[in-house]
């Protein structure tokens, strides 16, 4: 299954259906601090350009605040499309964050929520 | 009184309890009665986006189902609806509940549980309960202390709004809480970035995101003269409140203002007393009880 099939599966998203309008990009509260933005990623997705795609920060930045869905005039769920490349890499055993490595102190100040969310996003 | 099922979750016992304790004085109050789920699970936070990931919805379901036995057994009366306080709980449990429409997987997820499920119960926001059930009006009536004169900003976050199929309001320009805080007297200040994210669980590992977007947030609020500011999500509050610092730290001239529950404001004005407004649990990072003493 090449990258796009495996992207609309998990995410149950029309990869194709994005005209490039860049809404979802400058509704993006997180977007300064993105490699590439999401506009971008869903260009490369189309043309199946892997590489740039992960080994850019947008999709482990994305705050699942679900701006670009509700803006996207294809009416894309962008968040999903963040969602499913994040599950790529997760569903390879890999984590993004090193939970040993929170000190104890944080983990006593921040919120439950905090953290359970931060681990469904980040590991595997 | 109306007994509603009330589900917590994990941070209305820690890092929110007062939220809890005011949201429960608040609904008594108002003749509701919260009766917390027996034996409540997780919710699971941040419900999983993935179309094939079934598993992650059961700890959600099981909630539900918890609310449905107690409808079975008689606990309360009707109605096939719950309350959450915490924004984030509510939309996990709302998107457990528009996944399984999808009967496929509803029969599959049915394979794991212990007991039957069809998507009978429907989770309501605290808020949006004050809105429906009891009506601002009825609030209006019972206001004791009015707010007068205090400068308050909402801020919603983004849980609570979006997607459309599970927010409360619209999902650009809501304004639910701004007619609750004028029903409670205050002078509702504009704030241009009430809907934007917090930065969310980046609190954990990517701390530099959750300080700028507390200054984006906060900013407009301050310049419009915002006292405080009223929010509804337990981890917006806690990023907003406890980033403020380090936002200080590179914006020297940043005046710093507390972060309230939309509930402690309504203890407050509604007369119930300090102990039931929850501001001196010592949560807050920003203390507001000194803007906010001249209604204590």
């Amino acid at each position: 299954m090449d990258l796009k099939e495996k992207v609309e599966s998990i995410g149950a998203v029309d990869v194709m259906a994005c005209v490039q309008c860049g809404l979802c990009s400058g509704s993006c509260p997180v977007r300064f601090t993105m490699d590439i933005s999401p506009t971008q990623v869903i260009r490369l997705i189309q043309l199946e350009v892997i590489e740039e795609i992960f080994s850019s920060n947008t999709f482990l930045t994305c705050s699942t605040c679900f701006s670009c869905q509700i803006i996207c005039p294809r009416k894309i769920s962008v968040t999903k499309i963040m969602e499913a490349l994040r599950q790529i890499i997760l569903r390879k055993g890999q984590d993004l964050i090193n939970v040993g490595g929170i000190p104890g102190e944080e983990l006593r100040k921040l919120p439950p929520i905090a953290l359970v969310s931060n681990f469904r996003k980040t590991t595997a | 009184m109306i007994k509603v099922p009330y589900y917590p979750g994990c941070t209305l016992k820690t890092t929110a309890q007062n939220y809890e304790v005011s949201g429960l004085a608040v609904a008594r109050k108002l003749g509701i009665e919260l009766i917390e789920l027996p034996s409540w699970n997780c919710c699971g936070v941040f419900p999983s986006l993935a179309n094939d990931d079934l598993m992650r919805h059961i700890a959600p379901i099981r909630n539900l189902i918890r609310v449905k036995k107690m409808i079975e057994n008689g606990i309360i009366e009707d109605q096939y609806r719950f309350v959450t306080l915490c924004s984030m709980c509510y939309h996990t449990l709302k998107e457990a509940n528009l996944f399984i429409k999808d009967e496929e997987k509803l029969k599959k997820l049915n394979t794991f549980l212990e007991e039957e499920y069809k998507g009978e119960i429907e989770p309501l926001p605290f808020l949006k309960l004050l809105q429906v059930e009891v009506g601002f009006e009825k609030i209006s009536e019972e206001v004791r202390k009015p707010l007068k004169g205090l400068k308050v900003a909402p801020y919603y976050g983004c849980l609570l709004l979006r997607p459309r199929e599970i927010g409360i309001d619209n999902p650009e320009s809501p304004s639910i809480l701004e007619q609750l805080l004028s029903v409670l007297g205050a002078d509702v200040v504009e704030n241009p970035n009430k809907t934007q994210c917090c930065g969310s669980y980046h609190t954990v590992n990517n701390k530099s995101i959750v300080v700028r977007l507390t200054y984006d947030n906060l900013i407009y609020a301050i310049k419009n003269g915002a006292e405080v500011i009223a929010v509804g999500c337990p981890l917006c509050a806690f990023n907003l409140d406890h980033y403020q610092v380090e936002v200080k730290k590179i914006h020297f001239d940043f005046k710093i203002v507390p972060i309230v529950y939309y509930t402690q404001l309504m203890a407050i004005a509604l007369g119930l007393g300090k102990e039931s407004s929850g501001l001196e649990l010592g949560l807050n990072y920003v203390d507001p009880i000194p803007v906010l003493k001249r209604f204590l």
